[in-house]
């Protein structure tokens, strides 16, 4: 299994090389196909050994030699709940995705699917990395390739698209690097005898407690590069540019796989790595979550762009999973995880469909639509299906996350207020209301203009290609818990343990001497230290790290 | 109970394998689409098999007093959160069922006739096993969420058959209206059921009705009052009911069950589930009362103005809505239900009635058409229209019967059902907010006598007379030879309902008429049978009291229907409309203009948050948010064209500059 994995992550990369050999066009996507649809059929076994009641530690462990000098730096793959359900998204909608890429990439075919193979397995590591440096050099991975994606096969602004998403992302994760060293050392220093490691369990583990100064510092590091990247309002503005100029490919992929690197990274770093900061932070992210929700929905009912439209409605979206972690309780944590699944689908299928009516019609304007149903009636229906998924009907994915994080959210202990889900479920109107006003405006209504009269129905590869997504828009809807059952135990730990450890790291730092603004923001009094539930709690999870190693 | 329970699923889902077969066969294959007497075959018997499995039930269960559930698997469930897909078979969810596959079966087989020559037949079959399939799931729920479910399925469907004819965008219009509303009501349901889950840490029905007590009075109002905004929505009561006029841009079959017979009803269905809970705060109950009563009074009045003959029978069917909420509101969840059921009779009936005369106007205006004469007129207008008895006997027959049922003529259906609201809401007047309750009975009873207005002025302004077309139009001279009665797989479905508007009062013959001569009586059939799954207020009042109100209310029901027959019964229609206008004045423009309500809407929220968003937001997005990323990385670029200077590659400047910084650092260490 421990081999699978690796195959998995790193079949694409071996195809990409495989296609600088192949010269004609038709082999290079067929040779794709196969090769992405393998690596999907590959992660199967993966999901069906998977021990779902297995906590902290993760599945499928590969630790390799440190390669970084002195430093313990080592090659560590490996699935837990965090990232099974985000790897298979990945392979699954990696044949999707090149399916989708199938006619309308003309220009440098061998040079467009390598670059997205190279992608899927930078993406694949991403979510299976267990070492932070890994994730790190895995995540880099995936810039490299989206930069071409958007810059060579996007539309007319491209250069300034990827430029811009290049650059902007980078600042982040920059600054997030050098907090990343800082925590290496200080790992080094508490659990590794001196030496630098970022091995993920040891930054999770109790005897890891950094001071709530420092914890505030690397945590907006750290926090700033994440935001960037979901992105949370506001610093989204490069993502509707880089969803508009992205060819449909990179746009699916960027909506489906990229945003959700940022979500995850926040659920397996940001939260359990400075756990204080984290829940003194929640109220301050539920906010951006939940004006995130409420500004996308409002500035995406105003596009006349359709992608925009989309683009911006995924910024409403990642509020959603935003508010669902921070909410630090099972039910928001699962609700998030689920989100991001559901919105690599619903979104994913409608960055497919108007990539389809934009090779017919050549437009991405509202404007120029019009009684499409007439002319598309298949796509209509699987339109519809998606758009309503995006909207939150019941019995469909999308509701399952939206109510999970708005109930998580609502019962929020560390929220401790109803108001950021009675305002996240305002959402849930505007949402209608620009899908179903764009839907309106682009498939119902009168033919108006002569070219929509030519367009024609997507043919049998599109409706291959929609259907598996169709079904599990339509499965997760139905029974979520063939699929939130990967996810419950892991989560249910991860933020268990980090309020544990949060409460522990409080406890000693009670007595300590702490800058004006920390104590305000720790909320640290001289009563805690002698409260003896905290006591308890900490010496319960010294016991515990050698046998979450094992 | 038990025993059976196990056949609640199948009810639900044959419906669902109804829509599957029609909707996925009709998308894959043109031939199967051309099959329309095997459509609509199998649409109504997905309905109708349900129907006959829930009158089993309903025999299997007589005397019987126990719910029971079962649960098919676990929905959704994370942390503490867990709900099932579980279905509760009781006597409050199988009344519902059979009205539902019972009304909703006949006006299957209705449109079969009706929608004969649409291109979207097979579509249209699919949409209406479709809701069918959400409509049961909505009344056969055991917890709140999977009742969720049907409340946003009906939504989808209400949806989609408002907006059949998507091609008209004014059709569609109405579909995004009718959705939009219904998710303002829906984001309060949403918030109730996390409050409620919050207080019993579950959403099942059981459980929240033992847990009653585990809620504060201000959370008791607080929660009900979003139920009752959701239910708001979907019903059609102030302040969102202006979706439901509109709606009647769908197919008329679709009128008829969605929008008056069963999904329009599922917000008295939920209070109705609830009462136990609503019981708690005579508060909240006054709320509902008000909503109700306001509703009832409103509509009628926008009634009163209407000629197009599906807008009137639209705004009577928020108005009976609103003599439902005003039942609950006082405590009488069975009088509710019973005007459920009664007016799920009239209201089919007289829709579907409507249906026929549309049809033969839409006939008229073709063979108008085809004879080259180009006449345009509105099919739905009863300007138009007058003296269609002669041509339509069997629809007028039972549209007759349907308006005489509403008017509460007795012994018609409507009469026992809107009799005993108006018993309800004065008996509610002896107890607490007493004065406001006769207030409300006092509302009821001039809205009684709107209602046997409206209604035979709608009637006669249909059906008798003369016929008007010809006059209106030269063109048209002679085109009564064009009208004709629907065929008999229509008006059967007509007759079927009128027999039901007749005898269905039946049901829920008060127990006080019976006294009356024997001293004690236990007739009311629907009030023994919902015994158990309400919670109803007690009835106080004296027999001599009910009998007076009684008569009262006959009384101003005749009076209604008199004065109808006086001002429209001479083949006149504006004229006699006129005069009504002059006397009310600016009253009556209020009315006609259906109190500005949408206007408001659109000019105070609608388009303030459209125009802000578009204005203020995007603008924000554009120049604000991106214009400082993009202002921080002009910053470095200018940065850098400054310090680039000092990159000359002169070896001359480079020299310099080590000198400089030599004899600064001298100077600062001498002076430090």
């Amino acid at each position: 299994m421990e081999l699978l994995l690796n195959i998995v992550i790193y079949l694409p990369l071996f195809g990409a090389l495989l296609l600088l050999f192949i010269r004609r066009d038709e082999w290079v996507r067929w040779t794709s196909l196969i090769i992405t649809t393998a690596a999907f059929l590959l992660s199967l076994p993966l999901l069906l050994q998977f021990d779902i009641s297995a906590t902290g530690s993760a599945q499928f462990m590969t630790v390799g030699e440190p390669f970084l000098g002195d430093w313990d730096v080592k090659y560590m793959v490996g699935l837990d709940g965090l990232s099974m359900l985000l790897f298979m998204l990945t392979t699954f909608m990696a044949p999707i995705v090149v399916l989708s890429s199938w006619d309308s990439i003309t220009k440098h075919v061998a040079g467009f699917f390598s670059m997205l193979l190279i992608l899927q397995t930078g993406s694949l590591g991403v979510f299976a990395a267990l070492d932070l440096f890994m994730f790190y050099i895995f995540f880099e991975l995936t810039q490299i390739p989206m930069f071409f994606l958007i810059g060579i096969w996007g539309g007319e602004d491209r250069i300034y698209a990827t430029v811009k998403f290049f650059i902007y992302t980078l600042v982040g994760w920059l600054l997030m690097l050098v907090a990343l060293i800082y925590v290496g050392f200080a790992a080094g220093n508490m659990v590794n005898d001196g030496v630098f490691t970022t091995d993920w369990m040891l930054l999770t583990s109790p005897e890891f407690q950094l001071g709530l100064v420092e914890q505030t510092w690397l945590f907006l590091a750290f926090g700033f590069a994440f935001c960037i990247k979901v992105p949370i309002f506001p610093f989204h503005s490069w993502l509707p540019l880089a969803h508009t100029e992205a060819p449909t490919a990179g746009s699916v992929v960027l909506a489906a796989i990229a945003l959700k690197m940022g979500t995850f990274a926040i659920l397996r770093y940001l939260i359990p790595l400075f756990p204080n900061a984290a829940i003194a932070f929640a109220p301050m992210f539920a906010v951006l979550g939940v004006i995130g929700i409420i500004y996308g929905a409002l500035v995406a009912m105003v596009q006349k762009d359709v992608k925009k439209l989309v683009a911006y409605s995924s910024i409403s979206h990642l509020g959603f999973v935003v508010l669902g972690m921070f909410a630090f309780n099972t039910t928001g944590g699962q609700g998030a995880i689920i989100q991001m699944v559901n919105h690599g689908l619903s979104t994913g299928a409608l960055f497919i469909i108007v990539g389809m009516l934009y090779e017919r019609r050549h437009s991405r304007m509202i404007a120029d639509f019009g009684g499409v149903a007439k002319m598309m009636p298949v796509l209509t229906v699987m339109f519809m299906i998606a758009t309503l998924a995006s909207i939150g009907l019941p019995g469909l994915n999308g509701f399952v996350g939206e109510f999970l994080i708005l109930v998580g959210s609502f019962n929020s202990d560390v929220l401790g207020s109803y108001w950021y889900a009675v305002f996240a479920a305002l959402g849930v109107i505007l949402a209608a209301g620009y899908m179903l006003w764009m839907f309106q405006r682009v498939m119902f209504g009168p033919i108006t203009h002569e070219e929509n009269k030519k367009l024609t129905d997507i043919n049998a590869r599109e409706i291959g290609l929609l259907i598996p997504i169709m079904i599990f828009i339509v499965w997760i809807g139905v029974r979520p818990t063939d699929f939130t059952k990967y996810s419950e135990a892991q989560v249910t730990w991860l933020l268990e343990d980090t309020q544990n450890r949060a409460a522990a790291i409080a406890h000693n730092a009670a007595g300590q001497d702490l800058p004006f603004w920390a104590e305000k923001l720790y909320d640290i009094t001289p009563q805690l230290a002698s409260e003896p539930g905290l006591v308890i709690e900490k010496s319960e999870q010294s016991e515990n790290p050698e046998q979450k190693r094992k | 109970m038990d025993a059976y329970v196990h056949l609640l699923p199948w009810i639900v889902l044959i419906p669902l394998a109804g829509f599957l077969f029609i909707g996925l066969l009709g998308l894959a294959s043109e031939s199967f689409r051309a099959m329309k007497n095997l459509i609509g075959g199998v649409a109504t018997l997905a309905v109708f098999i349900p129907f006959l499995i829930a009158l089993w039930l309903f025999f299997l269960m007589t005397g019987e007093s126990d719910a029971a559930s079962v649960s098919l698997f676990t929905w959704i469930e994370a942390g503490d959160f867990s709900t099932d897909i579980g279905y509760r078979l009781d006597q409050l969810s199988l009344l519902m069922t059979l009205v539902v596959t019972g009304v909703g079966a006949l006006i299957h087989f209705y449109a079969i006739g009706y929608m004969a020559d649409d291109e979207g037949f097979w579509k249209f079959f699919s949409f209406m096993n479709l809701f069918i399939f959400a409509m049961l799931n909505l009344v056969l729920a055991d917890n709140m969420l999977l009742l969720f479910l049907g409340w946003e399925g009906v939504g989808l469907c209400s949806y989609l058959l408002i907006g059949f004819w998507y091609a008209d965008m004014a059709k569609s219009d109405a579909a995004k209206k009718a959705f939009m509303y219904n998710r303002v009501g829906d984001f309060a349901f949403l918030i109730a059921m996390f409050m409620i889950f919050q207080n019993v840490g579950s959403l099942r029905f059981d459980d929240i009705l033992a847990g009653t007590t585990a809620f504060t009075t201000d959370q008791v109002f607080l929660i009900g009052l979003l139920i009752l905004i959701g239910a708001t929505g979907k019903s059609a009561q102030i302040p969102l009911f202006v979706w439901l006029p509109d709606a009647m841009a769908g197919p008329t079959p679709v009128s008829a069950l969605i929008h008056a017979a069963t999904m329009v009803t599922s917000g008295i269905y939920v209070i109705s589930r609830l009462s136990p809970f609503f019981m708690q705060s005579p508060e909240l109950m006054l709320v509902v009362a008000v909503i109700g009563g306001f509703t009832a009074v409103i509509a009628a009045t926008i009634a009163l103005t209407k000629y197009d003959i599906k807008a009137v029978l639209a705004y009577s069917t928020v108005s009976q809505l609103g003599f439902m909420f005003l039942a609950l509101g006082t405590g009488a969840y069975v009088a509710a239900m019973f005007h459920v059921v009664t007016h799920a009779f009239f209201k089919a009936c007289l829709f579907l009635g409507s249906g026929s005369v549309i049809h033969a106007m839409h006939h008229v205006e073709h063979k108008l058409h085809d004879e080259n004469k180009h006449v345009h007129f509105d099919p739905q207008d009863m300007r138009f229209m007058g003296g269609l008895r002669r041509y339509l006997p069997s629809t007028y027959k039972t549209f007759l019967i349907a308006t005489i049922a509403i008017a509460g003529i007795p012994p018609l259906a409507g009469f026992f059902s809107k009799d005993e609201i108006l018993v309800m809401t004065f008996n509610a007047g002896m107890g607490s907010f007493g004065a406001v309750y006769i207030g409300l009975w006092a509302l009821a009873l001039i809205t009684a006598f709107m209602t046997a207005f409206y209604m035979f002025r709608l009637t006669l302004g249909i059906f008798h007379g003369e016929f008007r077309l010809p006059r209106k139009f030269s063109k048209a001279q002679g085109s009564e030879r064009y009208l004709h009665e629907s065929p008999f797989t229509m008006t059967s479905v007509l007759w079927v309902l009128a027999g039901l508007s007749i005898v269905g009062g039946f049901i829920g013959i008060p127990n006080f008429i019976v006294a009356t001569f024997t001293g004690t009586a236990d007739v009311n059939l629907l009030s023994n049978w919902l015994d158990n799954v309400t919670l109803n207020a007690d009835l106080i009042l004296s027999k001599q009291v009910e009998w007076l109100l009684l008569f009262g209310s006959v009384l101003v029901a005749l009076f209604g229907v008199f004065v109808a027959f006086r001002l429209y019964n001479n083949n006149e229609l504006e004229a006699p409309d006129a005069r009504i206008a002059e006397r009310f004045g600016a009253l009556y423009q209020v009315w006609s203009d259906k109190y500005k309500i949408d206007e408001i809407y659109e000019g105070l929220i609608v388009r303030p948050i459209v125009r802000f968003s578009d204005r203020v937001l995007a603008v924000f997005d554009m120049k604000g948010i991106d214009g400082f990323v993009n202002f921080i990385a002009a910053i470095i670029r200018f940065a850098g064209s400054v310090i680039r200077y000092f990159q000359t590659g002169l070896v001359q400047t480079y020299a310099f500059g080590i000198v400089l910084g030599v004899i600064l650092i001298i100077f600062m260490l001498l002076f430090r």
